[in-house]
């Protein structure tokens, strides 16, 4: 295109000497570098994401010892078992919970960090941050020993207010919620960050102008900050979704799934089946199941992100 | 009516003038106190990593207070620290870790300068197809990728399950989609004036990339990369799935599966190892905050 834009002008581009042969050659070898330059992502995307995310639709229609086609008899057999039905509900049951809470938490704490002065807030934000930055297998090891059996720290402290002990992953609710709350820990920062960035950017004289109009400080969040706010809440909102939903770690370190298949998620049961139980086949049937959701959210995504690219 | 409204509102306009400095007061003070819990929440783990990364295994089973440490001993670290073992598996980490940076930047940074400079034929269909590739999961790919690599030995000989440096091939898919795409925002965002002077001037479009855009967006490149280590630090699935000799493990999976053996759990070591384990994402958060911070943010905000 840009090369077809010089051709009338090549004669006086001649005469104007070396400075125009340089631009136009860069030009002309520009999307010969460009193509050299994006072949390396391109065939890091193409083998190792694209290839196996389409190898694991072909592994699914196989049987245990990979050596006959049996279509979707991989997804008959797991309609049929009690545990898939338990995974899948279990797996919506800790995203969805966790995704809640972790962005309402994240949302009060950024607006309490928004209302400190803006010199200390460095200080709240640095300590607030710290569950994101440790990683997530590390971190989940200290709340496995917090909720140790026999020597759990919450449980002493509990017992001075005549409570407990808790079973925090002997019994499948408790289980559950201790793998939630876990998970709110580690991703509800990520949402305090990413709210106090979008905070920030709300103009002040908006909440100027709703001050002098009358409005409380439930009004002043409905209809400023939360209409502001609205895309990077989304954005943020469907991004955790997909990492929730797609968690390993802490599901694995925390209670392998047990109690009796009870925490057990997409990932960490199609670990268990396709690794642990060395059916591939299986497996990969199903950690296909989380495409779905994934599919739905990244659509959403892509949708809000490609909007504000034509905004701007 | 009206008049009875206006009287009304006289008074109470006088006393929201001087409630309004009262109610920030206590807005702050509220502020305080919440932040002050979420903070203790969010602390508790690490504190406690510490506290009982202090102990001796005689405290750790004694009935005394968990909260505090009563008898500091640094036997944990200095087992550790001195274990062959537990040394390879923070080795074995470093390396991945360092390498898969290095390969992520070289991948990410020409591409992202030719995807937001270079318009060339489908341009922004593969960066949207970056972006795409972002959000795919390591739970999702972890299989297809184990019987692929499984594959790729039977028929070639070159094995290369169960050997750490399998990681460089596969921890790239996690780090350079999300680099390439925040390194396209940080690049899009200078000037055109500034390349356009340069490739007029003579340079080549490699020395535009090198001379110019790395040097102007050195902060970006600088999120990037903490990004890259901190997630190849972190990664546990993949080194799960595909090492399983002693000494072919990174850090986090060597700690769970050595120091974890059936139903004995030795707390001071896994806690010990556990908090060298988070040390270095911890320092380089402490040193280069708003870097990481900028990182984090990069991926909604940019774009």
């Amino acid at each position: 295109m840009v090369d077809v834009a010089f051709q009338p002008n090549r004669a006086a581009a001649a005469q104007s000497g070396r400075r125009r042969v340089g631009l136009r050659n860069a030009l002309r070898r520009k999307s010969m570098s460009a193509f050299l330059m994006t072949l390396p992502l391109i065939l890091l995307i193409a083998v190792l994401v694209i290839y196996p995310a389409f190898y694991s639709l072909h592994l699914a229609t196989l049987n245990k010892a990979m050596t006959k086609f049996v279509g979707f008899g991989n997804f008959e057999f797991l309609f049929k078992r009690d545990t898939f039905w338990l995974v899948v509900k279990q797996s919506c049951i800790f995203a969805i919970s966790a995704v809640v809470f972790k962005a309402l938490i994240g949302f009060i704490v950024a607006h309490f960090v928004h209302n400190v002065p803006a010199n200390k807030q460095r200080k709240w934000r640095g300590m607030l941050l710290v569950p994101w930055v440790i990683p997530p297998a590390m971190s989940t090891l200290a709340w496995l020993w917090l909720f140790d059996p026999s020597y759990s720290a919450f449980n002493y402290t509990l017992s001075f207010f005549g409570i407990g002990p808790i079973p925090w992953t002997g019994d499948a609710m408790w289980a559950r919620f201790s793998v939630i709350l876990v998970n709110v820990w580690y991703g509800a920062p990520f949402f305090m960050i990413m709210y106090l960035a979008a905070l920030k950017s709300v103009p002040e004289q908006l909440y100027e102008a709703a001050a002098i109009d009358g409005a409380n400080w439930w009004q002043r969040i409905w209809y400023v900050t939360l209409p502001m706010m609205r895309n990077i809440i989304a954005i943020t909102t469907l991004f955790s979704l997909i990492v929730t939903f797609a968690n390993f770690d802490i599901v694995r370190i925390l209670t392998a799934g047990g109690p009796l298949d009870h925490t057990h998620i997409f990932a960490t049961w199609a670990f268990r089946v396709g690794i642990e139980g060395s059916d591939i086949p299986l497996g990969a049937s199903v950690s296909l199941f989380m495409v779905p959701i994934l599919a739905v959210a990244a659509i959403f995504i892509l949708r809000d992100i490609t909007k504000r690219g034509n905004e701007s | 009516m009206s008049t009875v409204t206006i009287d009304k509102a006289g008074p109470t306009r006088k006393v929201k003038y001087g409630s309004m400095s009262r109610d920030r007061t206590w807005a702050l003070r509220w502020s305080y106190f919440f932040l002050t819990l979420f903070a203790i929440f969010s602390l508790t783990p690490p504190f406690y990593m510490l506290i009982t990364s202090l102990k001796g295994s005689a405290e750790i089973s004694a009935a005394t207070n968990p909260w505090w440490v009563h008898q500091p001993t640094l036997e944990n670290y200095v087992q550790l620290l001195t274990s062959n073992q537990f040394l390879r598996f923070f080795w074995n980490s470093a390396w991945v870790s360092i390498i898969v940076v290095t390969i992520t930047m070289l991948i990410s940074v020409p591409a992202a300068f030719a995807l937001a400079r270079m318009k060339f034929w489908g341009s922004a269909t593969l960066a949207t197809g970056v972006f795409l590739t972002y959000l795919i999961p390591d739970s999702l790919l972890f299989i297809p990728l184990f019987k692929m690599f499984a594959v790729f030995g039977d028929w070639t000989g070159i094995q290369l399950v169960n050997r750490w440096y399998v990681l460089l091939f596969i921890y790239p898919t996690l780090t350079v989609p999300f680099c390439t795409w925040i390194m396209i925002g940080y690049f899009a965002s200078i000037p055109k004036e500034l390349d356009e002077a340069a490739i007029i001037d003579g340079a080549s479009w490699f020395q535009t990339l090198t001379r110019i855009f790395i040097p102007v967006a050195l902060p970006g490149l600088i999120a990037a990369t903490i990004f890259a280590f901190t997630v190849s630090w972190a990664q546990f699935l993949y080194p799960l799935v595909f090492t399983t000799s002693t000494d072919q493990l990174v850090l986090p999976v060597g700690i769970i599966t050595t120091l974890i053996k059936g139903d004995v759990f030795n707390w001071g070591q896994i806690m010990t190892g556990a908090l060298l384990g988070a040390a270095p994402p911890l320092i380089i958060y402490a040193f280069l905050m708003d870097y990481y911070i900028a990182g984090l943010t990069a991926g909604a905000t940019k774009g």
